[in-house]
């Protein structure tokens, strides 16, 4: 699926714009790509060494544990294959909860520590767990409580109320963590059955 | 409601960062060692995506400097006008799963065009607010663990976008 979505993109980008005559921005188009990548993953590496610092102090303080213990009646039923009170379990709740405030800059970092712990668990070693498809499909779609930047920009532009789309949008956010949650659950047994 | 759950996430971080050296410390843990010795591996870590965020981001920069947008737009607004999502959010929506910082301009765009408070302003405010960079959260939290296969988490992911679009559509028509 991933190749067909890249490959689809390319090619239907370069044949678009051989159509319109404007094929020298793909290029330039291909390399801005590129240069914005690396200076994502650049700017990544610091809080991504700060969050992984307090995460070990964190999880030495025995709170991550504490953390996916509390949690574990909802995060059992969600993860089956993640064995009860293991750090990735905490790591993901820290993840969720990081997502659910509107928090961006502490959510990614925490969710890539949950990522590294569901790797631990992975037998296949380049190919994605159940567990992990779990937590991408809760992490994408889970509910927001506060979204920040859109707020701000309702307020640049003169809203009357600017946080009237919160109402709205945890309401669409609640319809789609349940339907990524369901639909991860049947593709999970159509896969499985696929052997693959 | 809304002020209680932004004091919270204003105060969250730094409460944490209060919270976890202090019980720490407490149950004997050597702090700062501790500390060094976990932030050690985030260079690693974020090098790591460097190729999966390159493969992905060039295919996404190319789709939409070509014009490819605006040709998927055109193929899919007859459909699209069916189940009732306006014409004008449609580019926000085919960004929105691709590109965080597009999404958010092409809706600024829109609130500025026809203002915050307009429908089509807080459907497209929902539909910022409510979604995910799907494809930019996929490549990056797979690639920082060297995951290539991804399963079938595009198409879970594609599900969920498509859900909280059409649940925006709906709310935001019941609600304004």
């Amino acid at each position: 699926m991933v190749n067909f979505v890249w490959l689809g993109m390319i090619v239907f980008g370069i044949f678009v714009a051989a159509v319109n005559g404007n094929i020298e921005v793909v290029t330039k188009a291909a390399l801005d790509g590129a240069d914005n990548a690396v200076k994502i993953s650049i700017s990544l590496i610091a809080i991504i060494t700060f969050w992984l610092g307090i995460m070990k102090l964190t999880e030495e303080a025995g709170l991550v544990r504490a953390l996916a213990w509390i949690m574990r009646p909802v995060m059992n039923f969600i993860f089956p294959g993640v064995p009860k009170n293991h750090p990735a379990m905490g790591a993901m709740i820290m993840n969720l909860s990081a997502n659910i405030l509107g928090l961006g800059n502490a959510a990614t970092p925490m969710g890539l520590i949950a990522m590294r712990e569901l790797q631990k668990l992975n037998r296949g070693h380049d190919t994605a767990s159940d567990a992990m498809c779990t937590f991408l499909a809760l992490n994408t779609s889970c509910i927001t409580l506060i979204p920040t930047t859109i707020i701000g920009i309702r307020l640049l532009y003169g809203s009357t109320d600017p946080t009237e789309i919160v109402g709205p949008t945890i309401m669409a956010t609640a319809v789609s963590m349940t339907v990524a949650l369901v639909t991860d659950r049947l593709l999970r047994l159509v896969y499985s059955r696929k052997g693959r | 409601m809304f002020e209680i759950i932004a004091e919270l996430s204003r105060w969250a971080i730094p409460v944490l960062l209060l919270v976890v050296p202090l019980i720490a410390a407490l149950r004997g843990v050597k702090v700062y060692e501790t500390f060094v010795d976990g932030a050690e591996e985030g260079f690693s870590t974020a090098v790591k995506t460097i190729p999966y965020l390159v493969a992905m981001l060039v295919a996404i920069s190319i789709f939409r400097a070509s014009g490819a947008m605006e040709v998927l737009v055109a193929l899919m607004s007859p459909f699209l006008d069916t189940v009732g999502l306006p014409a004008e959010v449609l580019p926000h929506a085919i960004m929105r799963p691709l590109s965080g910082g597009a999404a958010l301009g092409i809706a600024s765009d829109i609130i500025k065009t026809y203002g915050p408070d307009s429908f089509l302003g807080r459907l497209v405010s929902t539909m910022q607010g409510s979604c995910d960079t799907t494809f930019y959260v996929l490549t990056l939290y797979f690639g920082s663990v060297g995951i290539k296969k991804y399963r079938y988490s595009i198409i879970t992911g594609l599900v969920a976008d498509l859900t909280t679009l059409t649940a925006s559509v709906f709310i935001a028509s019941a609600l304004f």
